[in-house]
């Protein structure tokens, strides 16, 4: 079975229709965890885009061969291959932000969001749409990422990828690391609104 | 039948406990942290009060650092000279041992020195405690999230969920622990832990599948649908590289994984309890559903965060 989207169409739907974050409410734990500032959010998008792109790539080029009932093991294990080459890249590379994301770089083998993307499309479909799908999806959790990252670091500290924009610090609570919780919250309500409000005008 | 099982109990008992009576030949029988500034000190026999009670004849330090030494305010003794109580100008760090030596106490220039540390068992209990309360995975470190909103909707799946995820993480984790310690660091392979930790959660996870599914049916058929998203959740994955990064031992294993489980079954029924009432309440069509929920987490998160700081052991 083969897609019927083009590639441009693929990546459009990750970063909009099927955001990862706002969208099918998949891996949250970053979205709240990490969010504090825009660099951080940038920095695990990379990461998961990277998981995203090259474990769809894998599992469809080997889709023929894995047999149904093992496939989620070895999913998994495609996952985890990738995530270890990340971790080991960015822990040596760029010891800083690896320090700061803590855990969370390790915990992207337990993201819904990627197995979910292998069952659902990879396995099924070609090498190329697989690659751009994975793209799509990468790009939309990073874009929902920054998306809190850019609220929280505005409000709470007043600066924008480390740069000083309103020179004063508005909410320190946005900072505080249990904000993310609200923030997520608020965004989503926020989403939610402009939707009732073009559906309304739509049948107005 | 009682009387043997009696028997037998007090036995164990007291072979647990003879090893602590043993030292009772010793001129300091007993000693312990009192109030966070104090330490207890019971002797064997009385002793001299004007030398007890002379706060230039105590050092006291950190077993860390012995350079640094903590200044003792004033001793304390009970009107039988058998006990004394060490106040100290600041609190004292309790995590810490803290080693004692007291001059002159016996006989003129001798010396009396022993350690005070808190119990073992109350360490493993505080790590049982941090895990749950202080640390609580889902509310303070934002962790498992997915499942979490997922399955806290009705109470009867909170349990089901909780309890099926505290089951197969103390199991996993301690697999994990036996991999670490016995394969992973004799042969330097410490890169594989991602692959081998998540690997060792799929075989759990499997396993206690198969076994449930033909030992118990009935169960099976009401926790079963939980064990596919138990593999989802990133405190599984979480626990096992917490525990190698701290180089834990068996006993600190199992209580961080116990805490880790009982802390992710407290915050989802917790959770759950709240969104069965906001069933009931009028909420504005913008926040139904994930957008409210993810409020109330944040104000549990805030609840949360007034456990940090808490000792009790």
């Amino acid at each position: 079975m083969a897609t019927d989207k083009s590639n441009i169409q693929l990546v459009v739907n990750g970063i909009l229709n099927e955001n990862p974050i706002f969208r099918l409410v998949l891996s949250m734990c970053p979205a709240v965890g990490i969010s504090t500032t825009m660099m951080n959010g940038l920095m695990l998008g990379v990461a998961v885009l990277f998981v995203q792109v090259f474990s769809s790539v894998t599992i469809s080029i080997f889709k023929n061969v894995i047999h149904p009932r093992i496939r989620i093991p070895t999913y998994t294990l495609a996952i985890a291959t990738w995530v270890t080459v990340i971790d080991l890249v960015l822990a040596a590379y760029m010891p800083e932000a690896y320090a700061k994301m803590g855990i969370f770089v390790k915990l992207i083998v337990a993201f819904a969001i990627i197995t979910m993307r292998l069952e659902m499309f990879a396995c099924k479909e070609s090498v190329n749409a697989s690659f751009w799908d994975g793209i799509g999806m990468g790009l939309g959790f990073m874009a929902g990422m920054m998306a809190i990252g850019f609220l929280r670091e505005l409000l709470g500290l007043g600066t924008l990828m480390g740069y000083d924009i309103l020179g004063f610090k508005p909410l320190l609570f946005f900072v505080l690391p249990c904000a993310g919780f609200f923030v997520v919250g608020l965004m989503m309500a926020f989403f939610n609104y402009i939707e009732i409000a073009y559906k309304k005008a739509k049948r107005a | 039948m009682k009387n043997i099982m009696t028997r037998h109990f007090l036995t164990l008992l007291l072979l647990f406990v003879l090893p602590g009576l043993a030292q009772g030949q010793e001129l300091v029988m007993d000693k312990g942290f009192g109030a966070d500034n104090e330490i207890i000190v019971t002797f064997s026999q009385a002793v001299d009060q004007d030398e007890a009670a002379n706060t230039a004849n105590y050092t006291v330090y950190e077993e860390p650092d012995p350079d640094i030494r903590l200044q003792v305010k004033e001793v304390i003794l009970a009107s039988d000279q058998k006990s004394a109580s060490l106040l100290f100008s600041e609190p004292l760090n309790t995590t810490q041992t803290h080693v004692v030596t007291i001059a002159n106490l016996v006989a003129p220039q001798s010396q009396t020195t022993f350690s005070v540390a808190k119990s073992y068992l109350g360490y493993l209990l505080g790590i049982l405690v941090s895990a749950m309360l202080i640390n609580n995975f889902v509310f303070t470190k934002y962790l498992g999230l997915c499942v979490f909103f997922g399955t806290s909707k009705r109470k009867d799946t909170a349990k089901g969920m909780g309890i099926t995820f505290t089951i197969v993480i103390v199991v996993s984790a301690i697999m994990s622990w036996f991999f670490y310690q016995f394969i992973l660091k004799p042969f330097d392979l410490n890169f594989l832990q991602i692959v081998i930790f998540i690997g060792l959660v799929s075989l759990t996870v499997q396993a206690v599948d198969t076994v449930l599914r033909k030992v118990n049916p009935a169960l099976f058929n009401s926790f079963g649908v939980f064990l596919v998203l138990v593999i989802a959740n990133c405190v599984i994955i979480a626990v096992p590289l917490i525990l190698a990064d701290n180089e834990y031992n068996f006993f600190e294993t199992f209580m961080l994984s116990l805490g880790a489980g009982g802390g992710f079954l407290l915050a989802l029924y917790l959770m759950s309890s709240v969104r069965e009432r906001m069933d009931l309440a009028n909420i504005p069509p913008t926040f139904k559903g994930v957008p409210i929920a993810f409020i109330v987490a944040g104000q549990f998160a805030l609840a949360f965060l007034g456990f940090s700081g808490l000792q009790i052991f």
